[in-house]
């Protein structure tokens, strides 16, 4: 598939073995190439890619708080508009999905508002893992996360999961997507639409996490790949407003299939593995029943 | 060009001068007249500059940051809750050593909410590495945007540095401002080029995570950049006077009948004008009053104010902002610099409070009997 050689991290950073997060940061930027500055947010990838004075980037990278980094970036887009260099430079606003869901969601939201033009990556693996494996927005429904424990009264987390792509999306934006590391033909396509938007584009990563899901470290691709067939995270972009799935399984395995590979949901009952298969069917029937449809085209713009 | 006009608008006109290129803004009172000048000038085509519509104060902030990383000079106002929401993002901008300058409209926190103005928001970021500088009139005030660019973006200092004026009392005050030419301006303040900065020809890593073993040394070659910024300081408001015909005492303190006082006021920002005027009517009666207007608290100009209050038997110091426990900031910091004269604190103008002749003569003659107290 003509993946290019060129890498612009390092290996030797300090991320654990198997981590998704780095592998999706790693080809992504394959995909955006030498001309690319990153703003990062606080989180794993930050930690375990600079630790002073060591850096594991070979492209412009910053760091600035948890937050914010929406906003750097609408900085940075119109400050390197103000320099006549803006379409020579591919940004990117990489941020996992505390970041991104939680606490920069008034940020992402508001440089969305403001027709900034960079790309933004939320590398979800569901949990504020950095600071040991709580429960973030993004967490999804009965996961054991150390602030969402699997008790004896309340079996995890009890509320699903936020649909952030779709709520990007209802702002009006070009380009919206999800990826995943298990389909890398996939995400490089996504990875160049997203680049030539010319507003805020926006890419959900799906970032499986070997500490946080408690899995073996070489299950992770494993893991992605199952959650897409099962239509836990199914692969699509929703271009100029219309949906349209790039990758859709003849039929969809059964959820179990994926929940079972990880130490996350081992404690979940027959009835909660039900509700999470209705869940997951629900929303995977709703993808279905918009897709090529208009919902998300110019009404917002 | 001598013109009477408002201090936020001479504000805007140095921002304009100083061919800032971003300037990212949040509304608040009563720093809003700021930034409504200069998106004026952004939409009539007299700035060419880009303004970023920002969700958030704390997002004003940061895309300031993103927009210094990006090579550009930029400029940003705030205010009280404003400056409060910003505080996490100061010290990530000053441990960076971005030259940002910023103009607070000084205004008291909140609660109760009150929209008028002390020193409270100024003092409660005062340890976060950026030099503060205090101004007493609109043209000081225009004055001290042009230095603050110089001073920040000095290579011997790269510290970011807040321009704080007095909201409403200040803010909204229209006095005569001679207005520098752009030649002029041209010629005292240099094209804007960072050394480091985020660049796709030499990439480079920018807010690494330091453990213990280099945390230590990024925050001692901040407060040996902020020291070194006292010399700067000097040299540019040197500078400043040969190319615009004015300045301001030695850059840092400014002294007003002080060879022969006893009593020496002390204080900050547009209140010194009222004090001028008190020492003049205290001298009228005999009474041998002075003033030291300290124009910078950060850096803390020890030596010039142990040189100015040399001589001065009594010191009444006038905080507009209050370390609760404890006692007024401007005071403790005073007591410490000058530890064998008798220095007496006097707490007034907070949340809008006047401040007027009286509450000076007042302080003289408490401070002659060596009590401090909050005058209302």
């Amino acid at each position: 598939m003509g993946l290019p050689r060129e890498e612009y991290i390092a290996s030797g950073h300090r991320a654990c073995a198997g981590c998704g997060e780095i592998l999706t940061i790693r080809h992504v930027l394959k995909a955006s190439g030498k001309n690319t500055i990153v703003v990062n947010a606080t989180g794993c990838a930050e930690v375990v890619t600079t630790p002073y004075p060591q850096t594991a980037w070979k492209i412009p990278w910053v760091h600035s708080a948890f937050e914010n980094i929406a906003a750097v970036a609408s900085g940075i887009d119109k400050g390197l508009e103000c320099r006549g260099i803006r379409d020579k430079i591919n940004l990117l606003a990489i941020g996992g999905d505390g970041a991104s869901f939680d606490i920069g969601f008034g940020s992402l939201s508001g440089a969305i508002e403001r027709g900034h033009k960079f790309t933004y990556i939320a590398t979800d693996n569901e949990a504020y893992m950095n600071t040991g494996i709580q429960r973030s927005g993004a967490t999804p429904l009965f996961a054991n996360t150390t602030t969402s424990p699997a008790g004896k009264k309340i079996h995890g987390k009890i509320e699903p999961k936020k649909p952030l792509p779709l709520i990007v999306a209802a702002h009006g934006v070009s380009y919206v997507a999800t990826i995943s590391i298990a389909d890398l033909p996939d995400l490089y396509a996504k990875v160049k639409k997203a680049l030539k938007a010319e507003v805020v584009s926006f890419l959900h990563a799906f970032c499986p996490c070997v500490p946080g899901w408690k899995y073996p470290s070489s299950k992770t691709i494993e893991i992605a790949k199952k959650a897409t067939a099962t239509g836990v995270f199914p692969l699509y972009e929703i271009e100029n407003g219309i949906l349209k799935f790039t990758r859709k399984p003849a039929k969809l395995e059964p959820v179990n299939n994926y929940l079972k590979m990880q130490g996350r949901f081992k404690h979940l009952s027959q009835s909660e593995i039900r509700q999470i298969q209705n869940y997951v069917k629900e929303r995977y029937n709703f993808l279905l029943s918009v897709e090529n449809s208009k919902c998300f085209d110019t009404l917002f713009k | 060009m001598k013109r009477v006009i408002e201090t936020s608008h001479a504000i805007a006109l140095a921002v304009k001068l100083a061919r800032v290129k971003v300037i990212p803004m949040y509304p608040i009172t009563p720093q809003t007249h700021i930034v409504e000048r200069l998106a004026e000038f952004i939409n009539n085509g007299t700035l060419d500059a880009k303004m970023i519509h920002v969700e958030s104060e704390h997002s004003a902030i940061s895309a300031l940051q993103g927009a210094l990383l990006s090579n550009v000079r930029a400029f940003t106002a705030t205010s009280s809750q404003g400056l409060a929401l910003m505080f996490e993002i100061l010290q990530i901008i000053s441990g960076m050593r971005l030259p940002a300058v910023m103009v607070i409209a000084n205004r008291a926190l909140s609660a109760p909410i009150n929209i008028w103005n002390d020193h409270s928001d100024a003092f409660a970021v005062r340890d976060q590495g950026w030099m503060q500088i205090f101004a007493e009139t609109a043209e000081e005030a225009l004055d001290s945007v042009l230095m603050a660019y110089k001073l920040a973006e000095s290579k011997e200092v790269q510290i970011p540095i807040m321009v704080n004026i007095d909201g409403y009392s200040l803010s909204h005050v229209y006095e005569p401002v001679d207005i520098p030419s752009q030649t002029l301006v041209d010629s005292f303040l240099p094209k804007f080029k960072l050394e480091d900065y985020l660049d796709i020809n030499n990439p480079k890593t920018f807010g690494p995570i330091g453990f213990p073993d280099s945390y230590m040394y990024f925050k001692e070659a901040q407060h040996k950049a902020m020291k070194n910024a006292e010399k700067r300081i000097k040299e540019i408001n040197r500078e400043f006077k040969k190319k615009f015909k004015r300045s301001y005492g030695n850059g840092l303190v400014e002294e007003y009948k002080i060879e022969d006082a006893e009593t020496v006021f002390v204080c900050l920002g547009s209140i010194c004008g009222t004090a001028r005027e008190a020492v003049d009517q205290l001298r009228v009666k005999g009474k041998k009053a002075g003033l030291l207007k300290l124009r910078y608290i950060r850096p803390w100009p020890s030596k010039s104010i142990r040189k100015a209050l040399n001589k001065a038997e009594k010191i009444a110091v006038f905080d507009r902002a209050f370390s609760f426990g404890s006692e007024a900031p401007l005071y403790t910091e005073l007591k410490a610099t000058l530890q064998d004269k008798q220095i007496n604190s006097y707490v007034v103008g907070l949340g809008g409070r006047d401040v007027t002749i009286e509450h000076f003569k007042k302080a003289y003659r408490m401070c002659s009997k060596n009590k401090n107290g909050w005058l209302y």
